[in-house]
């Protein structure tokens, strides 16, 4: 197997497209999921009552349906009932219907990891609730929390790799479209992982990074 | 109410046809789920031992495996490999293969991590009491480890389920594709069909995922 370098060359700038999209849509995808996921994580943390049931739903129906079945659905099934969205934001929709729920997961159990005895030995120190939450709680939820936020961020980056199902112009569309039309398999597939491993390698190296820094949490434990 | 054509589900083998399309998907997810389970503990075990070359041969794998999408997997497989070695590869073949390389460096990952999470006092107790090395790996680790498994590698099979939609993507005729199928068919008579289907496809990979995850759910908080 060689590779015509004349080929790469020639598909570089169409990957470089598709890349761009990609990543866009993904960054507007995780950072949805991230408010979902918070927004998600506080009202099953705080308990409150009828919230936290369609809460509790709509994380085991985004759990356990694929996200390919999601983006058909939003994209081909609910303008059939009047709500109708262009392929890129119904992308979008799709990767933080199915993040917020991960993100949710992840946030809630690094809330629920801190023991009681914290919080009630902030209050007897005097603090106020809110600085209860944002010194003692918060800091040490999140540390515990990191671990998993980065896996699911480079999972929901992987995720975006569906989205040519919807006529997506993204890497993966690029790269079946040129296979189709000029047969160069081994140049198409060659530049399709190298483009993925410049989007995902950088996010996976961070996040590890990112684990070593806030890894103060496992004080007494 | 507008019409959500629903009907179609009920006209003639459609229905049918559909579970028939999520015995493909199901099939294929099983074989892996099968093969990959035993395959996994083994490499977690090597993962998990002392031999460095062994363990960063190991190592490279997992991170190639895990870094890349599995659909670009896929491609590679179902386009790639057919083109450089010139042989003949099915979707579903195709499809398996992949799964089981996924499926074997997820579980050797999720097996390393169990054995390396027992405490090392676990092990120096049992030096303690007198216990020789294979008496404290098959009653004091392999027990232990195997209760945080077990839920974990549940949870595999569904994350496989719900990654074995992407099938559709190499041509293999599943769930989605019948879905579409019945769809075209049903243009004329029931524009609406999109609807219909596409939801009764939701709500099959929920019924086939579901179960599965409460079950792993169930048994994390019984062995915590």
């Amino acid at each position: 197997m060689d590779l015509n370098t004349e080929v790469l060359t020639q598909y570089l700038p169409l990957y470089q497209k598709a890349a761009v999209l990609t990543v866009k849509i993904g960054y507007f995808g995780i950072v949805l999921a991230i408010v979902i996921g918070l927004f998600c994580a506080l009202i099953q943390y705080h308990k409150i009552p009828v919230l936290r049931r369609i809460i509790a739903v709509y994380i085991e129906i985004s759990r356990n349906t694929p996200l390919l079945i999601q983006l058909f659905f939003i994209y081909y099934a609910l303008p059939k009932i009047g709500i109708s969205t262009n392929a890129e934001s119904c992308g979008v929709a799709g990767l933080a219907f199915l993040g917020g729920s991960y993100m949710a997961e992840v946030f809630r159990s690094g809330l629920e990891a801190i023991p009681p005895i914290q919080k009630e030995s902030a209050y007897s120190l005097g603090l106020s609730p809110l600085k209860t939450m944002f010194h003692v709680i918060l800091p040490q939820a999140v540390s515990i929390s990191v671990p998993g936020f980065v896996a699911n961020v480079i999972f929901l980056l992987k995720e975006t790799s569906v989205f040519s199902a919807i006529s997506l112009m993204d890497l993966m569309f690029t790269a079946k479209d040129l296979i189709g039309l000029h047969y160069n398999t081994i140049e198409a597939l060659f530049l399709l992982v190298v483009f993925y491993l410049i989007i995902l390698l950088p996010v996976s190296v961070l996040g590890s990074l990112l684990e070593r820094r806030v890894r103060h949490a496992g004080f007494g434990s | 109410m507008p019409d959500l054509g629903l009907e179609v589900l009920f006209k003639g083998q459609n229905m049918v046809r559909l579970l028939g399309g999520l015995g493909v998907a199901l099939k294929i997810s099983l074989i892996a789920v099968g093969v990959s389970i035993p395959l996994g503990i083994l490499l977690g075990i090597l993962m998990a031992g002392k031999n460095r070359v062994v363990k960063a041969i190991l190592r490279v794998y997992l991170e190639i495996i895990r870094i890349m999408p599995q659909l670009v997997l896929l491609f590679i497989f179902f386009f790639g490999t057919t083109r450089i070695f010139g042989w003949d590869l099915s979707g579903e073949l195709a499809a398996i293969i992949v799964f089981i390389l996924w499926g074997t460096a997820e579980m050797s990952d999720l097996v390393r991590g169990a054995l390396i999470s027992i405490p090392k006092h676990q092990y120096e107790s049992g030096e303690a009491l007198g216990l020789s090395g294979r008496q404290i790996y098959f009653f004091i680790v392999v027990p232990q480890a195997v209760r945080q498994l077990i839920p974990l590698s549940i949870n595999l099979v569904t994350r496989m389920i719900k990654t074995t939609s992407l099938i559709l993507m190499i041509g293999v005729v599943e769930v989605l594709k019948v879905a579409q199928q019945i769809i075209e068919a049903n243009r004329m008579v029931s524009p609406n069909a999109a609807f219909g289907v596409y939801l009764a496809v939701l709500v099959l990979y929920f019924i086939a995922c579901w179960p599965i995850s409460m079950l792993a759910g169930y048994l994390e908080k019984k062995w915590r």
